[in-house]
């Protein structure tokens, strides 16, 4: 079974995000860019599979800027056997990189796909279950356990009041949660070798797909800020304030 | 045109998260319509019916949708898409599952936990772990809309709307529910809770989370966690307050042993008051909170109790 990795190319989680004075969005000059970390834990899922012989082949996919094939490459030296990378420069939104996601889908006729259930950018939580809309496939989102079996996967899910499991058909999407699993390091000898594995470049249109954004961001503000209260010294104190302030 | 709220149940109770994305979407669309989909599920639809602002309330009651799983959601929601130009859901983790499927059926981006309805086109939503907000308006055509429910108030329940009955659609049977574990507990739910007392990696165990469910049951409260304290295995992931877990804005907050990572604070800087107590003064947690005070979470529970005995808790 072949499994298709979707990887986003975002803003270093570490990184503090600075909003443009203009407005105009997120200053993303000379910042440390890397892989969304939910797509890691789907790279290392997929890798996974493979090690335990559920998977043949993990085929990393990213859409993006130039220089989106380095994170493509991260996915590489992790265990992933080759790439795809759709260049693509600006914005992309989730329906328009479900859409070539789609077209690769058919033309690679994975058994399963598996990508991060958000990416820590735009925070919106629709790729993969739009893909798999697209296709027609069941899905199995925020995931915590992932278990393969014959034509069929069960999914435990994180949900608001605890953990659900579903079985599902194959082929299908996985979206990963926090805690599937804890992604490994590429080891040096890993990142040589992923050099030489191979990267075919693609782009929106060999899939037919129009990329241009359907949603008009019209400014990017800065939170409103919260300022730091009183400094108490005694529980006591802390306590009246409160009762104070009607919370008790 | 009218717009359909999806209602979040659990097929005896409504979830408070409808009434708020009714308040959302009367200011998208007006009139509103709710579809109830679930099971033996007459009484939620009652509940609905009362909402205010809500016109007609449509139940599908059928197997498939017991458990809301996103695939026969989507084809319902598709089969019913063609009378509304606004399409909204909770952003819970039922909502976030079926809703981008139905966008992508009708060919539409999805507008994602919305925190405020600008204009009738046009929302905020929280991006970078909130650390922005953006402004969005969207294109002509039909609008899918999730809704962050902290955001808005909860319409009021003093309607009567009609209960219409509608047909199941087809279900491919390409997904099934197997089991769930949910947390089951006597508090308030996390998102519905007036008061949150929460818990870090400060808490050092998951023996020691009972200090907190203790103090929890005397203020009526709810618990929550840090993702630290979730990703050490102290508490399930249900507790998990901040971006990537439930987003909560009670009443009053109380971290206990929390240092404050920005996707923290993302999932919980709305609270009304916010307290902080936590033996590291340089805590991030300090410059957002209403009330600091820097003490050992191991006295400072015991304390608090006594202090709220002392006030008749």
């Amino acid at each position: 079974m072949k499994v298709i990795v979707p990887v986003k190319r975002v803003i270093d989680f570490n990184v503090k995000v600075r909003v443009k004075a203009d407005g105009s969005g997120v200053d993303l000059a000379n910042v440390k860019m890397s892989m969304n970390p939910f797509d890691e834990i789907a790279v290392e899922e997929a890798v996974r599979l493979k090690e335990k012989g559920k998977a043949t082949e993990v085929v990393a996919v990213s859409i993006g800027p130039q220089q989106a094939a380095e994170t493509i490459r991260t996915a590489l030296a992790l265990g992933a056997d080759r790439g795809i990378h759709v260049k693509a420069d600006g914005e992309v939104e989730p329906l328009a990189v479900a859409k070539i996601l789609k077209g690769i889908c058919e033309a690679e006729e994975p058994g399963l796909v598996i990508m991060g259930k958000q990416a820590i950018d735009d925070d919106s939580n629709q790729t993969g279950q739009m893909l798999a809309a697209l296709l027609a496939w069941p899905q199995g989102t925020f995931a915590h356990k992932v278990e393969i079996g014959d034509g069929q996967a069960q999914i435990e899910r994180e949900i608001d009041g605890g953990l659900q499991t579903v079985e599902i058909k194959l082929p299908a999407v996985i979206t990963t949660d926090l805690r599937l699993n804890e992604p490994r390091y590429a080891s040096l000898p890993n990142i040589m070798k992923a050099k030489k594995k191979n990267i075919d470049q693609k782009t929106p249109a060999d899939y037919g797909i129009d990329i241009t954004p359907r949603l008009k961001v019209l400014k990017v503000t800065e939170p409103a800020k919260r300022q730091a209260g009183a400094k108490l010294k005694t529980m006591a104190e802390l306590v009246g304030k409160l009762r104070e302030a009607g919370a008790l | 045109m009218a717009s359909l709220v999806i209602a979040e149940h659990d097929n005896s109770k409504l979830g408070e998260a409808t009434a708020k994305t009714v308040t959302a979407a009367m200011q998208v669309s007006a009139p509103v319509h709710v579809l109830v989909a679930g099971s033996d599920c007459a009484g939620v639809a009652n509940a609905a019916a009362k909402l205010a602002g809500v016109e007609k309330v449509l139940i599908a009651d059928a197997p498939p949708y017991t458990r809301m799983l996103a695939e026969p959601m989507e084809a319902l929601i598709v089969s019913l898409a063609p009378a509304y130009d606004a399409i909204l859901a909770p952003a819970t983790t039922n909502g976030k599952n079926y809703l981008p499927r139905v966008a992508a059926k009708l060919d539409v981006p999805q507008i994602s936990e919305i925190t405020k309805v600008v204009s009738p086109d046009t929302f905020e939503r929280p991006i970078y772990a909130g650390n922005a907000i953006a402004t969005v308006q969207a294109a002509d055509g039909k609008k899918i809309i999730t809704v962050r429910t902290t955001a808005f108030a909860a319409a009021a329940a003093d309607g009567n709307a009609p209960i219409e009955k509608i047909d199941a659609t087809a279900d491919s049977g390409a997904s099934r529910f197997v089991g769930e574990e949910l947390s089951r507990s006597e508090r308030p739910e996390l998102t519905a809770a007036k008061i949150i007392v929460s818990g870090g990696r400060g808490m050092q165990s998951g023996e020691n989370f009972k200090l907190l469910e203790n103090l929890a049951d005397k203020l009526h409260a709810a618990v929550g966690a840090s993702r630290a304290a979730v990703d050490a295995g102290f508490v399930p992931n249900d507790y998990q307050v901040g971006q990537t877990g439930k987003v909560v804005a009670p009443q009053l907050y109380i971290a206990f042993g929390i240092s404050g990572a920005i996707q923290h604070l993302a999932g919980m800087k709305d609270s009304k008051i916010i307290v902080a107590i936590n033996k590291d003064e340089d805590a991030p947690i300090f410059q957002i909170a209403d009330y600091a005070l820097v003490a050992d979470l191991f006295q400072a529970i015991p304390e608090m109790e006594a202090e709220l005995t002392k006030l008749g808790y």
